[in-house]
Parts: C-alpha cells; structure tokens; sequence
C-alpha cells in the first residue's frame, strides 16, 4: 500500500546564471509506518525534494516541470495554498537541518510548539500550551523550560524542540531533513533513538533525508540513493548495503574510511558532481565512472528492477 | 536522563514572568533608558496636567500666564520671577513651555505612530511579497519620498484645512514611505531565515508569519528610527507653525517659540536656547527611550 508516491518529478531552479536542473524525474514511494532513506551528495536535490513534498521550494525561482506528488490520494501539486496549509504540519511535517536557524528567536518554545497545535486543532491556547509540555517531556526536556528562548538551550535540545514542533499534531509522516548534522555523535544517537521510538509509538512514516550511511543503515528500511536528482539505486537497506549494483553507490561505500585499513588517503570517487545546468544525453554519472562505455555516453539509463524491490540505473549493473 | 536533572536546575525561578515583566527587568537595568522613560513620562504628566488644569479652571491659567502679553516684560532677561526669561510679548517662556508640551508631545507620538502604521503595513507587504506587489508598492513611495516632506505637509494642510487632524496627517504621511523602506529592508532580511521556512511547513498563514515571526524579529531598526522621527516631526511641526499653518497662535507650541526667537536671538538669547534645549532633551530621550526598549525586548540579549 503506497501512502507517498512521487512520481516523475521534474524541478528546475531559473536563476540568473541559468536554468538548473535540480530534480529530473524522480520516481518514489513510500508505505506506512516505513523509514526511507534518501542518500546522496550535496547538491544531489535532496532537500529540494523534501520542499516539492511540503510545497515550500522557493516561489520565485522554483519550477515545477512536471510530476505529481500522491498523499493519500490527492495530488500535492495541485492543492490550493490553503489545502497546503491544512496538510503541513498536521499530515506532513518537516524537521529542518539546522536546530540553530530553524527556530524563531524572539518567541519562547511553547509558544513555538503551541502555535503548531494551533494551526490546525480548534483549541484554546491554555490547552496548546499544555499540549506543548507534553511534547517537550516526550523529547525529553523537563516541561519547566516551555517559557525558555531557543538560545537558552543547547544545540540537541533545539534539535529536539524542532522534533517536538514537529511531532506536535501526530503527522502521518515526517520528512527529516539532516536532522543530525548539526550535532555530535553522542546527541546525534539520542535524537535518533528518540525518533525511532516516537516513530514507533505514532506509526509515522519518515523521509530521513542524510549522507550518513550509519545513519541509514541504523534506521532505514529502504534507502534511495540520488545522484544529480535522479534516483540511481533504490531498495531495501540489505539490498543497497550488501548487493549494490550502481557504481556511485559502490564509490559511496568504498568511501567510508576503515579502521583497519593502513592506507595513505581516503577513498573518493574521482572528479564532481555533475554541472546541473548541463542538459546530458548519457548517463549523468558516466564521467566518473570506471566502466563506462560508448553506450553510457549516448544512452541514458533508465532504473531498472534487478530483483525484487531492488532498482539500479546502470546499463552494466556490476 | 541526565538533561532532565540539569535542565531543572537552570530553569528555576525564570520561567513565571511574562514577556512584558521581562522586558521591565532588562530594561531597568539599563539606566541612560530608564532616565529617558522618566524623562518621557514626566512630559506626558505635564501635558495632561495642564489639561486638567485648563478644564478645572475654565483656562484661567492659560489667559492670565500663556497667552497674555505684558510689552513691559518685552524680551526680560531669566529672573528670579521669571525663571527662563519672557519672550518678545513679554510672556513668561516657562509658562509656555509648559503649556507647550501637549502639542509638541502630542503631535510629534501621534504622527509617528500613524506613520508607522502606514508605512509598517505598506513596508511588510512589500518586503514579504517581493516581485511585482513590493515593485508597486515601492515606486509608489519613491514618488513620496521625491516631494520634500515640508512642501508635502503644507500641500496636504492647504488641501484639507488647518486644524489638529490635518496636521497629524500632514506630518505622518511625509513620513511613511521612509519607514516603509526601513520596514521593508528589515522585513527582507529575516524572511528567508530558515524557522520562517519552519514556520511554513507546520502550516502557519501568510498573515501569521508576517505577525508572529517576521515583525518580532526586524522590529530593532524600526523602534530605533521611529524614535528618531519624533524629534523630525517635532521640528515639522515648528516649520509648520512658522509659516502659519501649523498650531495657530498663541498657542505655546514649541516649535513656534523657536521660530519666533528667531528675530531676537542678538538681544535675548533665552528665547531660542532654551526652547532648543526642551526640544532636544525630549528627542534625546525618545531615542534613548526607544534603544532601551528594542535592547530589552530582544530575548537574545537576556543575560
């Protein structure tokens, strides 16, 4: 049963120095109460695809080429920005990746919290505010501190706020932008137990948007790995992290340093992303990878299912 | 969890005050601010002061000591009678400070706060909406800003009449599109800030955003200009006067005590000094006033 499915989805960026091909056909579903991971370099179009689903992409630049974003059987595209409003944060709510910007200095953390509930539940503001002491206890943060300011509180605990902010109205889904590369290690497996357990407790679905494989491999169900906004391998975590075919996923994991191996330099993959203002033919990899051939610089590969639920975009397949 | 036991510790005692008591607190603790809120509330006693006076006593006061000449007391130098001198009728200038304060303070508050109305409104929408509303909105106030703000008043107060709600408005409109533009930058800067973005994506409005997240956090240039064109108004309103269209004589404006020393400045120095002086002791105060208030209510700045 898919609960989220995105399918074809087509963002460009108009700016001044061009059109940039931010997503380019982008097909994803997601069932409920499952964890996807979406893996991929900066710049691969990962946060853009989070802000498609929200419907947040920047007016003036953002365009939509094509696509359709499926919620519950309304297409998301599609809905009135009043219709939007009533979906985020009580269907579809975000935590953003920066817990230092993404909250509002000058208003406390209950009224943050509160303002959420409000939104979208015809309550009083007394019942919000408690409401909000709720939330706070469950991500742990004593419910004494709902009249503190966000500078009053640590890195993880913003961290944790923005969580409560987004958790406030039980979504069906989160879209978890990076929520941990702004903390260290110790916080970062908090917060993640943390929401691993919320997630359990609210049957939520996530989009956990990263470029920690630890990070996926810790939570995911299935993982989505994207390149130059396309989709170059999907599938179950096993089947991306013991079978993977696509030779960028490959390089992803050959790039993780080893402990016990004695070597001089990292592994990287060799050269850069591809310039999203090119329109390309082959395949949007091919420059850096070792086994490309003549036919990987004129064709473009489509994603392929190899085995059941485990999809490559590679003519070689390796 | 351990964050639990610490957290209870740092928050004790904080946590019942509200935003307002809280701003009260940081705000006594600056003390140049605090002198000027005393000095700004003492005007306003003043002022309503020589109202009630005048009501209770049928402006007898205001006959016999503001607006009655005495040519024998014609540009008096400051006495032990007449503590700051009398001016070139021969009224007592301290009287008519006094009496003054109602208009200058008056016209000078109520102006900038419809001005700041106007041009908050007129700013937010442009600076949020940006594109082709902000472009409208903008050019429109560029227009505004090309007529000098005292040629506009007297435009404005030549159009409709004089009288004190014509003046209010004659001074306010000049000023609107310089907040707009103030308000407008400031806007600009905060709404791409990423909890505006948050914001959004918990299903807040337009109209909330621009309310509870965006004014909030641009307010600090705002309260600062604002103050400051109270002191501008102040002066319009002396401008206004002297050409005789402002507050009509013999009303004590200010202003137009300024004005009127300004013939006998060689000869009597009071006149003109200390006038000035009352003019820009309650300026200086309204700034120091409002950068105390921006200071107290930006939680940032808390301990």
């Amino acid at each position: 049963m898919s609960f989220l499915s995105i399918d074809n989805l087509k963002v460009d960026y108009v700016t001044d120095d061009g059109i940039v091909h931010a997503l380019n056909g982008v097909s994803l579903e997601l069932v409920q109460g499952e964890t996807l991971g979406l893996v991929g370099e900066t710049g691969a179009g990962k946060t853009t695809m989070a802000k498609c689903i929200m419907g947040i992409l920047p007016k003036r630049t953002g365009k939509i080429r094509s696509g359709e974003i499926t919620f519950e059987e309304k297409n998301l595209l599609k809905c009135s920005e009043k219709e939007l409003q009533s979906i985020r944060g009580a269907q579809i709510a975000m935590i953003f990746q920066d817990p230092m910007t993404s909250l509002n200095p000058v208003l406390t953390v209950g009224e943050q919290i509160a303002e959420a509930v409000e939104n979208h539940e015809r309550c009083g503001k007394a019942r919000a505010m408690e409401r909000a002491e709720e939330m706070l206890e469950l991500v742990g943060i004593p419910a004494e501190r709902v009249h503190e300011y966000p500078h009053q509180f640590s890195g993880g605990m913003k961290q944790r706020v923005v969580i409560a902010i987004a958790l406030a109205c039980n979504p069906k889904m989160l879209i978890a932008d990076e929520p941990t590369t702004a903390l260290d290690v110790t916080i970062q497996a908090q917060v993640l137990e943390m929401m691993q357990s919320l997630k359990r407790q609210l049957n939520t679905s996530m989009l956990l948007i990263t470029h920690d494989l630890g990070v996926v491999a810790q939570n995911c169900d299935r993982v989505a790995v994207i390149y130059a906004g396309e989709i170059v391998e999907y599938g179950t975590v096993m089947d991306v992290f013991k079978r993977m075919k696509h030779p960028y996923t490959q390089g992803l994991f050959s790039s993780i340093p080893q402990i016990n191996a004695d070597v001089k330099r990292l592994n990287s993959i060799p050269g850069l992303m591809l310039d999203p203002t090119l329109d390309v033919e082959g395949c949007r990899f091919c420059d850096r990878c070792k086994y490309a051939t003549e036919e990987c610089r004129i064709n473009h590969p489509e994603l392929v299912e190899i085995e059941s639920g485990h999809s490559v975009r590679c003519f070689q397949k390796k | 969890m351990n964050e639990k036991q610490t957290g209870n510790i740092v928050t004790n005692g904080i946590n019942s005050r509200s935003l307002w008591a809280e701003a009260w607190l940081r705000f006594k603790r600056n003390r140049v601010a605090v002198a000027g809120l005393i000095f700004v509330a003492f005007l306003i006693v003043v002022s309503i002061a020589t109202l009630v006076l005048d009501l209770v006593t049928s402006n007898e006061i205001y006959n016999a000591y503001v607006v009655k000449q005495n040519l024998s007391l014609k540009l008096a130098p400051p006495s032990a009678e007449h503590v700051f001198g009398c001016d070139e009728y021969g009224r007592d200038i301290l009287f008519r400070l006094i009496w003054g304060t109602r208009y200058s303070l008056f016209i000078g508050v109520v102006s900038i706060a419809i001005a700041l109305v106007g041009g908050g409104i007129l700013g937010s929408i442009a600076g949020f909406y940006g594109g082709k509303v902000d472009q409208m909105i903008m050019r429109v106030m560029d227009v505004f800003l090309s007529i000098p703000s005292m040629v506009m008043a007297i435009a404005i107060v030549s159009a409709l009449g004089t009288g004190m709600t014509n003046l209010l408005f004659s001074i306010a409109v000049p000023q609107i599109p310089r907040l707009a533009r103030i308000v407008r930058a400031s806007v600009m800067s905060v709404k791409d800030r990423e909890f505006v973005e948050a914001a959004r994506s918990v299903g807040a409005g337009d109209f909330e955003i621009i309310l509870k997240y965006i004014i909030p956090n641009a307010l600090s240039p705002i309260i600062v200009q604002a103050s400051l064109s109270v002191g501008a108004a102040i002066l319009s309103i002396a401008g206004l006067s002297f050409l005789g269209i402002g507050v009509q004589p013999p009303a004590p404006e200010w202003g137009s005590i300024l004005n009127a020393a300004r013939t006998y400045m060689r000869d009597a120095w009071h006149i003109s000094v200390i006038p000035g002086l009352m003019i820009m002791i309650t300026v200086l105060s309204l700034n120091v006033a409002g950068d105390g208030l921006r200071d107290a209510l930006d939680p940032k700045l808390k301990n």
